[in-house]
């Protein structure tokens, strides 16, 4: 009886070390193995604004922003939604705190901490998101 | 000198007293067919991408910044190469233009941009002179393929639609007004100078190339660093 609950065991330990890891948020697709990537979407792209969730968010773009160049030689965003720029590109104009330094003082251009757009305001994909969310903002 | 122009024109004059007529008829054909050949597929050659790319600044700095854009690859495949923005497509003015852009083999022959401080240095008055060339003839390589009457406003964006109807069909301004930098990098633009004339944007004080990488840095990441 002895041998045959050890050789039972054995088979069992060899069974469960040979199950493959799962990670239920990548789906059925075994951790070693690389899962079929989602395939890539067309951002928005309507120009129609959207509004906040909550008082403070950044809003978000509403078109493409594939290929724009943000460097310290050239900001593509501020192209059009610069204060000076938005008469002729009817765009949104930067926030004005956009323009102060942290003590408050404004300045002539964009703020250096504030110049990379893209940290912030973020383009959307058309997207279901993975896990459902119930957030409710504060005082809505 | 005169008289020596006179000797010439005394030989060009006389009649031939070796060569047939026939010979010198068609042979002067067939000369021609292969003259005016050889010439154009010359030429053609320096409209190649394997030609543009073919000195060191080209392939280094600016080859790679076309291939991340929209005119190099895209979903329908037709790919925009160097020559279809930057020559003429039409006859007479292409060869002014080629005639033009043998300076630019001089600048080729002395390096004036053989190394990425000289091409940084030099690259605003670039992109002037070729913004300069595109407003003067109303953004003419642009247009070759994006013809403006066969534009569907309703296919574009909103804003793009508003733009192109308030500006493009006005002639107000020409497609290299807002579509500066669209198959490369653009480099700082001193307000004021941009193509659209509007101020642009102001980046922190000391231009755009002041900054020099500490001395014994790796040269791949200083390279970086300068970007």
């Amino acid at each position: 009886m002895r041998p045959l609950l050890a050789a039972l065991l054995a088979l069992a330990a060899a069974l469960a070390w040979a199950e493959p890891m799962v990670d239920a948020m990548r789906g059925p697709t075994p951790i070693l193995e690389a899962t079929q990537p989602p395939r890539l979407s067309n951002s928005v792209n309507d120009d129609n604004r959207m509004p906040r969730n909550f008082a403070l968010q950044p809003p978000v773009i509403p078109h493409r922003v594939d290929g724009y160049q943000i460097d310290r030689n050239f900001n593509k965003c501020l192209d059009c939604h610069a204060r000076g720029k938005t008469e002729v590109s009817l765009a949104v104009p930067v926030s004005a705190t956009h323009y102060m330094n942290r003590e408050g003082k404004v300045l002539a251009q964009v703020s250096t901490r504030r110049y990379f757009c893209m940290q912030c305001h973020v383009a959307q994909e058309p997207a279901k998101p993975l896990v459902g969310n119930s957030f409710k903002p504060g005082g809505k | 000198m005169l008289a020596a122009l006179k000797r010439y024109w005394k030989i060009i004059r006389r009649p031939s007293a070796h060569f047939s007529l026939g010979f010198l008829t068609i042979g002067g054909f067939i000369g021609g067919i292969v003259f005016w050949g050889g010439f154009n597929t010359a030429m053609e050659f320096t409209n190649t991408e394997p030609f543009c790319t073919g000195c060191h600044s080209h392939e280094t700095f600016l080859y790679p910044e076309l291939k991340q854009t929209i005119h190099f690859t895209n979903r329908s495949g037709v790919r925009a190469k160097c020559s279809d923005c930057h020559v003429p497509h039409e006859w007479t003015v292409k060869i002014a233009r080629k005639i033009q852009a043998s300076k630019e083999v001089w600048a080729h022959l002395f390096g004036s941009i053989d190394t990425e401080e000289k091409f940084h240095a030099r690259r605003l008055l670039l992109a002037q002179r070729e913004w300069a060339r595109f407003k003067a003839n109303d953004s003419l390589e642009c247009r070759n393929c994006h013809n403006y009457d066969s534009m569907d406003f309703t296919r574009q964006s909103v804003r793009a639609q508003t733009m192109h109807s308030t500006y493009l069909s006005s002639k107000e301004k020409t497609c290299i007004d807002c579509h500066q930098g669209i198959a490369h990098r653009l480099p700082y633009i001193p307000p004021g100078e941009s193509p659209t004339d509007t101020p642009g944007q102001a980046v922190p004080k000391g231009g755009s190339h002041s900054f020099v990488p500490p001395a014994g840095l790796d040269a791949e990441v200083a390279a970086l660093l300068r970007r």
